[in-house]
């Protein structure tokens, strides 16, 4: 039996051996890449332009891209470059912040639930069923109406409204967790009821967990979208990837860079999301074969 | 009713007379994620008219894949090569159309769990006529009596009315009757059974066996039975081949393989299975190492890595199977000289042979004291409004006391008891009715006192794929229990590379994920982490039956040795009278939640007092065709009742053999009085529940 040397110890901590095997995977980095290269755009793409989103320029209505519009402008005069930068922004931090909170919620209430049992069980799904029946698209609209569409509201409004259908699923494969032989071996060495929700619960919901983070983000893109399509989303002057869309989903054939710019952007995202999403459950995942190839000694 | 009955000999090998069923260089691979797995590469063997090949080995030798080639159940991603001749027609490459018309006819399968292989919305009556008007032209009230003849050869009492109760109405090893009814109705030259008998009870497996035998000679079959029980092909098969990593290693008659194994697995194999009888307790000798991948097979011997005796030439050829004279066949380059005697396949003695299994019991403190332990579960029906219809007594009255380094083997079939006492135990609440006491305390509940008893119990359960968290890799396996009575970071990094050694692992495994581990790897990592807190009582649920015959041995050697090193006390729950044998110095037997005999191992196995207990050691199969088929062997029937409404007098009275010859004051005795402990005369500590031994 080979003793074996400190430099060769182990990986500690887990983070680092899931980064190590998130890193071997070439895809998912080139999804991180592309998130970052979105969030440079939304961040610094203004800089490279005069132009703010606000800004009317009656010189230059419904005009293709050239080189002072370099994404052309739409009906109003607006610079869709401009917009795009601001939009992008808007959209990734409420498409992400929407789609990462209603996760984390419905994964606490979910597990919790299913964890603890009995009479807190049944009350928490009393609550998240009769979420489910109201219909919340229309409390939405409402509630976000009466806010004047304030963008941060918005959040806070499509999370509440948002979390109950993924915590329901969290919940129902929470069930068979908790009567695994590891979850059972967990609480006769006397570990505490959070930290194996933390610890054996949640991080074997992990792919669960992503694929509902990415899609969430896909999701959110796409209702932020329609609200503010019906008018009750982000509201004028503000501008969203979701309003950009609206605008220019009417003259696809007569001005197409009006809904193609911000439809590209959509796409990007929605490709990093998923790259990153195959990427994160990949490395958490210890049987799968991407995360594991060559990561064994 | 209850018979003593002594197994038939092997048939003596006909003259020559034409095979039923020819099995030639048959070969099955499936495509999986990493490559091609060989499943099977290149098996043959003939059966001749009425006579039983045993096929044995462990899991992933491929038996059970040849069993489904043979009969055409492979997925239609499996590549079949070879040829599988039944009665001179070769049924590989053969649609689904025309091997669906030879099996149930000419081929008849026994698969190892009986409830999946019936159709839960027919009764069994209808499914035995059904099959056998698919091959027959029969009417259906013909159909119908023929099936209940049928249920009444296999032993189904009240055949008539019973055929037409439900799969679900039945028990596990009724279910089983029914099946091999189902498999004989049409008469078949060829029956398959595959592992018959691995998900039934251990007295149940002895009634089967039985059955079988029966269903053998009315329908005068040819019989495969696959199986990796050592004890059940001694007794039942007339031939045996061994199998390894998808390669007929060797083949022989019954008695010469066990005899004298010519190559070395096979004796690896028979050294390493515990057994219930014979004089003293052996220590065994694990097979080192681990079956190879067969995704890329090596050149050479696969068994070569794990081979004692391996030559060079093992790494680089690999050996056919070829005749030795006066012994069946064998695939090995040095079965030659295993043969004649001039090579010993177990190899040189290994350094630091295992000291005896178990020494006596040094005279610890007691670390648990149960006494009148009882558990009920109520028995609700209905879906909304529960209403209570019954109550099931789990467990009974239990008592015993284990003491520091002592080994306690609770023993007894599904059922009895054994895994709702443990968990009682690590409960540690107050139990139900009586006390527990863990290392002088008595276990109440309190908050406090729970954490500190909870690092003096700690448990290793049966599965160790299922006990480890996939996600995380070994050394956060480790330190979870370690966290969890609030060591720091560097006292777990100090901890573990010292657990890992102490289980006989390499540090360096402390990196991998559980699914990078082997079966035998990932048990003794359960094992270090119970014993991280250094805890007082080690539970062992069930700690060996998910692992293979070469690979229990090394586990039960190491578990031998931590016990004495550490002074542990264990308690080991298990079904395997075998296992227990050599883990435990004092055995307690378990029926319908009660002890009925505790003793010290060698006097409870030399002379078990109690009529279950001899019935339980008679019902074992001993790996030895010799012994096995000389003992008397007492087949207790029927099955152990649901514990919902127990007799008031001897829980055991329905299916004593005993009671059925006692006289009448005896027997109002057993029917209303429940047998105290009553101690045996010379037998320090040896205890039985029972008022007729």
């Amino acid at each position: 039996m080979a003793t074996t040397p400190e430099t060769d110890a182990p990986a500690h901590r887990l983070s680092r051996l899931y980064l190590r095997r998130f890193l071997r995977n070439r895809l998912a980095v080139t999804g991180v890449a592309l998130l970052v290269l979105l969030v440079l755009f939304s961040v610094c793409g203004g800089l490279l332009t005069p132009y703010t989103y606000a800004d009317t320029d009656f010189t230059a209505l419904t005009r293709p891209p050239d080189a002072t519009h370099w994404f052309g402008t739409n009906q109003g005069g607006n610079d869709v470059y401009a917009s795009a930068v601001h939009g992008l922004r808007r959209s990734l931090v409420i498409a992400v912040s929407v789609s990462a909170l209603t996760v984390v919620v419905a994964a606490v209430i979910g597990t919790g639930a299913a964890y603890l049992g009995g009479r807190i069980e049944r009350m928490t799904l009393a609550v998240l069923h009769f979420l489910l029946v109201v219909p919340s698209f229309l409390i939405l609209a409402l509630v976000s109406h009466r806010l004047a569409g304030d963008w941060r509201v918005l959040i806070v409004v499509l999370t509440v409204f948002g979390w109950m259908s993924t915590a329901r699923v969290i919940w129902s494969v929470s069930t068979s967790l908790r009567e695994r032989d590891y979850v059972r071996a967990a609480e006769f060495m006397g570990v505490s009821a959070p930290r194996i929700v933390r610890r054996h619960l949640i991080p074997n919901l992990g792919s669960l967990l992503i694929v509902h983070l990415t899609l969430g983000v896909v999701a959110t893109v796409l209702s932020e979208t329609a609200l503010s399509f019906l008018g009750f989303g982000v509201q004028t002057p503000d501008v969203s990837l979701g309003t950009m869309l609206a605008d220019g989903a009417g003259t696809v054939t007569s001005a197409p860079w009006l809904f193609a710019f911000p439809a590209g952007l959509v796409v990007l995202l929605t490709v990093s999301m998923t790259l990153i999403g195959d990427g994160l459950r990949d490395a958490l995942d210890p049987t799968s074969v991407t995360g594991a190839a060559g990561g064994r000694r | 009713m209850t018979r003593t009955t002594t197994l038939p000999h092997p048939a003596p090998r006909p003259a020559a007379t034409t095979p039923v069923l020819s099995v030639r260089d048959l070969r099955i691979s499936f495509p999986s994620e990493a490559g091609t797995v060989e499943a099977v590469r290149g098996v043959s063997f003939d059966l001749l008219p009425g006579r039983t090949l045993g096929i044995v080995g462990e899991s992933g030798s491929g038996k059970s894949a040849t069993a489904m080639g043979v009969m055409g159940l492979l997925p239609p991603t499996a590549d079949v090569t070879g040829q599988v001749l039944l009665n001179g027609r070769d049924l590989v490459g053969l649609d689904d159309k025309a091997l669906s018309a030879v099996r149930g006819a000419d081929l008849g399968m026994i698969f190892q769990d009986p409830l999946s292989a019936l159709t839960p919305i027919f009764s069994v009556g209808r499914q035995l006529s059904d099959a056998l008007r698919v091959h027959q032209s029969l009417t259906k009230r013909a159909a119908w009596d023929r099936a209940v003849e049928l249920l009444d050869l296999v032993g189904i009492p009240d055949p008539r009315g019973r055929a037409r109760a439900f799969p679900h109405e039945f028990s596990g090893g009724m279910r089983q009757r029914v099946v091999i009814a189902l498999a004989i109705a049409n008469r078949p030259s060829v029956l398959i059974a595959d592992e018959p008998t691995t998900a039934l009870d251990v007295t149940v497996q002895a009634q089967i066996l039985d059955v079988l035998r029966v269903a053998r000679r009315e329908t005068g079959a040819a019989l495969v039975l696959i199986t990796h029980d050592l004890g059940v092909v001694a007794g039942h098969a007339d031939d045996i081949a061994v199998m390894y990593a998808g390669r007929t290693v060797e083949r022989a008659g019954v008695a010469e393989l066990f005899d004298r194994p010519v190559m070395p697995y096979t004796a690896g194999l028979l050294a390493a299975v515990p057994t219930v009888d014979g004089g003293e307790r052996r220590p065994l000798v694990p097979i080192g190492g681990e079956p190879p991948a067969l995704v890329d097979p090596p050149p050479g011997c696969a068994f070569a890595d794990r081979c004692r005796v391996a030559a060079d030439a093992c790494r680089t050829t690999d050996p056919a199977l070829r005749d030795i004279p006066g012994h069946g066949q064998a695939a090995c380059l040095r079965a030659g000289e295993i043969a004649d005697g001039t090579l010993d396949p177990a190899g040189p003695a290994p350094d630091g042979t295992p000291g005896p299994v178990t020494g006596p019991a040094a005279p610890g403190e007691v670390v648990l004291r149960v006494e009148d332990l009882v558990k009920t579960f109520p028995v609700t029906r209905g879906g909304v409004l529960k209403r209570r219809v019954g109550t099931v007594h789990a467990v009974n009255g239990v008592s015993f006391e284990l003491r520091a380094g002592e080994t306690l083997g609770l023993v007894g079939e599904s059922g009895s008891g054994k895994t709702t006492t443990l968990l009682e135990i690590l409960r540690l609440k107050r139990p139900e009715g009586g006390r527990i006491e863990i290392a002088g305390t008595e276990v109440a509940g309190a908050g406090a006192e729970v954490q500190k008893l909870r690092r003096e119990v700690q448990i290793v359960l049966q599965d160790p794929l299922g006990a480890l968290d996939p996600r995380l890799p070994v050394h956060h396996l480790l330190a979870e229990p370690l966290q969890a009575v609030g060591a720091d970071r560097a006292a777990v990094r100090a901890r573990v590379p010292e657990l890992l050694r102490l289980v006989g692992l390499d540090p360096a495994v402390s990196d991998r994920f559980p699914a990078a581990l082997s079966g035998g790897q990932r048990q003794r990592v359960g094992i270090a982490r119970a014993l991280a807190t250094e805890p007082k009582l080690l539970v062992l649920d069930e700690p060996l039956s998910a692992l293979d015959v070469s690979v229990q041995a090394g586990v039960i050697n190491l578990l031998a040795r931590l016990r004495r090193e550490l002074s542990l006390a264990t308690l080991v729950v298990a079904h395997d009278l075998g296992v227990v044998r050599h883990l435990a110095d004092r055995v307690a037997v378990m029926y319908l939640g009660q002890l009925v005999e505790t003793g010290p191992t060698e006097a409870l196995f030399a002379d078990p007092r109690h009529p279950y207990t001899r019935a339980l050691l008679s019902a074992v199969p001993v790996p030895d065709p010799v012994r096995e088929r000389a003992r008397e062997r007492l087949v207790l029937a029927g099955e152990q009742p649901g514990a919902t409404r127990p007799p008031e007098g001897c829980v055991f009275v329905d299916r004593c053999p005993l009671y059925r010859h006692a006289g009448a004051e005896l027997r109002r005795r057993c029917r209303t009085e429940r047998p105290a402990p009553t101690a045996v005369d010379g037998a320090p500590g040896h205890r039985h529940a029972c008022h007729a031994a």
